[in-house]
């Protein structure tokens, strides 16, 4: 591996094939992001891991490493633009941290803390989106779903049941559940579904299991997400033990 | 004798629970050194009704009637810097969970259709301040030139937020201060 290219700066070696954000995550550096995981192809939706490559704004999850990219990430100018995403996910839905029972374990509230997010700044949508709890072991609240299509990749690509879809066009957009009724209890989504383990924030919760870790003891309150985003792998719920 | 004039700082909880207020009294001993650098007009500690003009006016809960509105205002054009303080003045909080409802049918239920409510009648006394039909967080209705978010910010945050400003910086709570929840 003789190929590289600078982030921020700093030499990033990379082998052929490997995204910007892959290169940087295996050298130890962290790109803010929300809808990439290391484990599924990139969708590419959030914009939030948009880096700077020779002046130009791309997605760092979807575009491809090059020897000599000069490659911009923690600057003013992006992390700003970040923000100002954070603060439009945030106003959309319902983001209401305190009665959210993914709150400290959410990668969309630490991204928020680690960009400094005082503010939602824009007018909030309240939107009345109903939740489905109509599955024994897993609620589904729309409020939170920022589209990261997380749920719907791991469903579609490893747990090959195709539960979840998103439906729609833009502002529109809205995640669906793959079933006639439209309800979580006609599908055969399951608790140990990966679909089940990789929602960044609260919209695929686990019933039951909200509180068992207390607030202020949780992930990103122990330490900040930049610090430990690149050493967890699947951190969306506790272990699940197998259920008779 | 220090020459330093004392800046002049106002608070108010519009639709709030108090607890930022109470949050900000857990800065416990820190209060003998923020009463050497700010003097209270309008505040529940001072007990004064009518806002006066103020360096500072820092401002719980957010606006879910027309007073509300009417003292945020107040607030706008009195104070040459404003605070949001807390979850609700920054988003809401808890009384915005209420905007998924019609406010008919709010008031239906809680003054006619509940258990026990036998003959309820809606309040509609004139001195009472007409709900709004959402709540709304501050920066909303007026400019807000700083923003504390927490339910409720430690007193631990509040007192960073509060001496930033005063040296003439923009809050920075930084990991572990900044909270949502």
């Amino acid at each position: 591996m003789s190929e590289s290219f600078t982030l921020d700066g700093k030499t990033i070696p990379f082998a052929a094939g490997q995204t910007i954000i892959q290169a940087a995550a295996d050298a130890g550096a962290w790109i803010p992001h929300l809808c990439y995981h290391p484990e599924f192809k990139p969708h590419g939706s959030c914009k939030l891991c948009t880096v700077k490559v020779n002046g130009r704004h791309m997605a760092s999850c979807t575009t491809q490493a090059q020897a000599g990219q000069e490659v911009e990430s923690n600057t003013d100018e992006l992390n700003e633009e970040r923000r100002t995403l954070l603060q439009m996910l945030f106003v959309e839905g319902n983001h209401f941290c305190p009665s959210c029972e993914k709150s400290g374990d959410c990668k969309l509230q630490a991204t928020a803390y680690e960009l400094g997010m005082m503010t939602p700044h824009f007018d909030h949508f309240y939107p009345n989106r109903p939740v489905d709890a109509s599955h024994p072991d897993i609620l589904l609240d729309f409020n939170r779903c920022i589209l990261c299509s997380l749920c719907v990749r791991a469903s579609r690509d490893v747990d090959e049941k195709c539960v979840f879809a998103l439906s729609g066009r833009g502002i529109d957009t809205r995640l669906i559940v793959n079933a006639a009724s439209g309800r979580l209890e006609d599908t055969d989504v399951a608790l140990t579904d990966k679909a089940m383990q990789v929602c960044p924030v609260g919209a695929i919760l686990r019933k039951g299991k909200g509180f068992a870790v207390p607030i202020r003891q949780r992930t990103y309150d122990r330490s900040p997400i930049s610090d430990i985003a690149l050493k967890e792998t699947s951190l969306a719920l506790p272990a699940v033990e197998n259920k008779p | 004798m220090t020459a330093t004039k004392k800046l002049r700082v106002a608070t108010t909880s519009l639709a709030g629970c108090f607890g930022c207020h109470m949050s900000f009294l857990d800065i416990d001993e820190h209060l003998f050194e923020l009463i050497e650098l700010v003097e209270f007009d309008r505040s529940p500690l001072t007990d004064i009704k009518e806002v006066g003009d103020c360096d500072l006016g820092i401002i719980e809960g957010g606006l879910c009637n027309a007073e509300n509105v009417h003292i945020l205002r107040e607030f706008r054009a009195r104070c040459t810097k404003l605070v949001a303080l807390g979850a609700c003045a920054v988003n809401g909080g808890l009384p915005a969970q209420r905007n998924h409802f019609k406010l008919t049918e709010i008031l239906e239920e809680v003054y006619h259709t509940s258990p026990g409510l036998a003959n309820g009648l809606i309040p509609n006394d004139p001195e009472l301040p007409l709900p709004l039909n959402k709540v709304h967080p501050l920066h909303e209705v007026v400019k807000i030139d700083w923003f504390i978010p927490g339910c409720p910010p430690s007193g631990e945050a509040i007192w960073k937020a509060l001496t930033d400003i005063l040296a003439g910086r923009d809050p920075d709570l930084g990991f572990g201060m900044l909270h949502y929840d």
